[in-house]
């Protein structure tokens, strides 16, 4: 993904030369086809993300479309403040890009994880928070992005994740794409967990349950049309990200269902614990510590629709 | 823009009688850091600033932030007297519903502003932002960004102070109004602030003292505002708390305190001024 970012990102500066691209001391090579073609609108702002942020909105104030890349949390929870008050009191064009979230680097341990960003993300307001699926959905989002006049988080994962194939590549902030149709439950996927919400989707087809698939590449604007179809039309609607199980995506959907009248579907989110992960392992493997296994998520899937039809 | 001095100094001293009305009128506390900064901001506003405030989106213009934005009933007189707005604007200060709060607003709200300050450590890293752009967009303006000696407790100053010397930014200058306090206490004492002028320095800025009081020094010094060697420019201006007014002079209790109305009009008769 962060490849492709790379490659987009070169793509859109070439044309569009208010793009600047500020890095938080990473990317090391990964920029070189930019810097080559743009070295002014390059700036590696060292390890000194409040200042950063700052910079960045500076730059927007001025006419200029600003893209910080660094980690996750270093572009989030360490500048939280800057990216409140610089980039969203002001509303500016600032687009903040995370990599390596949610899980991706789970074998740095706790520092590097971020499963907190969707929700802090979420809350600020004139902020829009996109979590793309695979590569196609990021350069999407980024065109996109660019777009607005306001400021864009947009989290990413690390590299080689799958990309998807979908009938239509209609792309939309805040528009979901509905990528396998079922009439029995709705999977909700946001962000890289989308290949293993299809295999739930699959071993939920092997026991008869037909799931229908949404990959919300938007947290917000929530898509509440494709949500009010969701529980309109299923009797179960799951939400799953890599992400805590506060605030994020399921989150958003909770808070906009408990204003709503009595629907026929039932909320099961999906997402990391309330906790931080202690023991050493792989993506895989925390994942599997959190239940975003495509066997656990078919299995409480499935629980739960018995328990809806009974 | 004028190098008048006495013109300047008289400017300055309207400014403060009516910077002290105006807390006594709206109960709006920070006198004493408005009243170390108001010699800094006429001659930024009065003689220095390449602005014009018909046109205060113009992409040439030089930009100013009040970084200590807890100054904002300072810089909310200034940029009326200029031309801003109109100063019968100013009568809605601190009402419900209107605009003049105790920290700047956004710039889409009041026109002259150019960051939204209050929170401390925000404005360096944004003016830092707008130089780096006028290079990218290859534009000739410059950026002043006005710090207090207790915002340099703030790490994103020093953060952005290496990036602007890393980057050989020469189109900012940032000044601090060194008055010797920060809210609870003396500022070299509640951290270990100095040597102020060495550490800029140190970071890579060419830096230089001032009175931050003499209009004659703080003219001349703001003027050059870009450097001849590629550095960013800091200035450290000795500035005294509550300036102007003999009984809040160096007293920090002005941080907070607001005016009686006897305390006002002693105001006036020392500055000068009717109202």
């Amino acid at each position: 993904m962060r490849n492709a970012f790379a490659d987009e990102i070169t793509k859109l500066g070439a044309t569009d030369h208010r793009l600047v691209l500020l890095s938080g001391d990473i990317g090391n090579k990964l920029f070189d086809k930019f810097k080559s073609g743009a070295e002014t609108r390059f700036l590696n702002c060292g390890i000194a993300e409040a200042n950063m942020m700052g910079v960045a909105a500076g730059m927007a104030l001025s006419g200029l479309r600003p893209v910080i890349y660094t980690i996750t949390p270093f572009t989030t929870t360490r500048c939280y403040e800057q990216i409140r008050v610089d980039a969203c009191y002001h509303n500016v064009p600032v687009i903040i890009v995370g990599t390596g979230s949610g899980l991706s680097y789970a074998e740095l341990g706790p520092t590097h994880h971020s499963c907190e960003d969707l929700a802090i993300m979420r809350v600020l307001p004139h902020m829009t928070v996109m979590a793309p699926a695979d590569e196609v959905e990021l350069r999407q989002c980024l065109r996109a992005a660019l777009k607005q006049d306001g400021p864009v988080y947009i989290r990413i994962g690390k590299k080689g994740e799958q990309i998807i194939p979908k009938k239509d590549d209609h792309f939309e902030i805040g528009r979901s794409i509905t990528v396998r149709e079922g009439s029995d439950v709705c999977l909700i996927g946001t962000g890289t967990l989308l290949p293993t919400v299809l295999e739930a989707a699959t071993l939920l087809a092997a026991q008869g349950i037909t799931a229908r698939v949404e990959s919300f590449h938007t947290i917000k604007p929530l898509d509440s049309d494709t949500v009010m179809q969701a529980f309109s039309n299923y009797s179960i609607v799951a939400t799953i990200e890599e992400h805590s199980r506060i605030g994020g995506l399921g989150g958003s959907i909770a808070e906009w269902l408990a204003q709503q009248d009595r629907m026929r579907g039932r909320l099961v989110s999906f997402g990391t614990d309330d906790d931080f992960m202690h023991e050493v392992g792989s993506q895989d493997y925390a994942r599997a510590k959190y239940g975003l296994t495509a066997q656990n998520i078919a299995e409480k899937v499935q629980a739960a629709y018995a328990k809806a039809v009974a | 823009m004028t190098t008048d001095i006495p013109e300047l100094k008289n400017i300055a001293s309207r400014i403060r009688g009516r910077i002290i009305a105006t807390s006594h009128q709206t109960h709006t506390p920070h006198l004493g850091s408005c009243l170390s900064c108001v010699d800094i901001l006429i001659a930024a506003y009065f003689s220095t600033l390449k602005i014009d405030p018909a046109k205060p989106s113009d992409p040439e213009r030089d930009r100013f932030i009040l970084s200590k934005g807890h100054g904002a009933a300072a810089l909310f007189q200034v940029l009326a007297l200029k031309g801003f707005y109109p100063e019968a604007m100013l009568k809605s200060y601190g009402e419900d519903g209107g605009i003049f709060a105790e920290h700047p607003p956004t710039p889409d709200h009041l026109p002259g502003i150019e960051a939204a300050t209050g929170s401390l450590g925000h404005g360096l890293p944004i003016g830092l932002g707008m130089a780096l752009a006028g290079r990218i967009k290859k534009q000739e303006y410059d950026v002043t960004v006005l710090l207090g000696d207790g915002e340099c407790n703030e790490g994103s100053v020093w953060e952005a102070a290496m990036m602007a010397a890393g980057q050989q930014v020469g189109n900012l200058l940032a000044i601090v109004d060194f008055n010797k306090w920060q809210a609870t206490g003396r500022s070299e004492e509640v951290l270990a602030l100095g040597p102020l002028v060495d550490k800029w320095r140190a970071f890579g800025w060419e830096a230089s003292e001032v009175d931050g009081h003499d209009m004659n020094a703080l003219t001349e010094v703001m003027g050059r505002k870009r450097s001849r060697v590629g550095k960013p420019i800091a200035v450290v201006a000795h500035t005294v708390k509550g300036k102007g007014v003999s009984f809040m002079e160096d007293d920090n209790n002005w941080h907070y305190r607001i005016p009686t109305a006897d305390e006002v009009l002693a105001a006036y008769k020392e500055l000068g001024v009717t109202a």
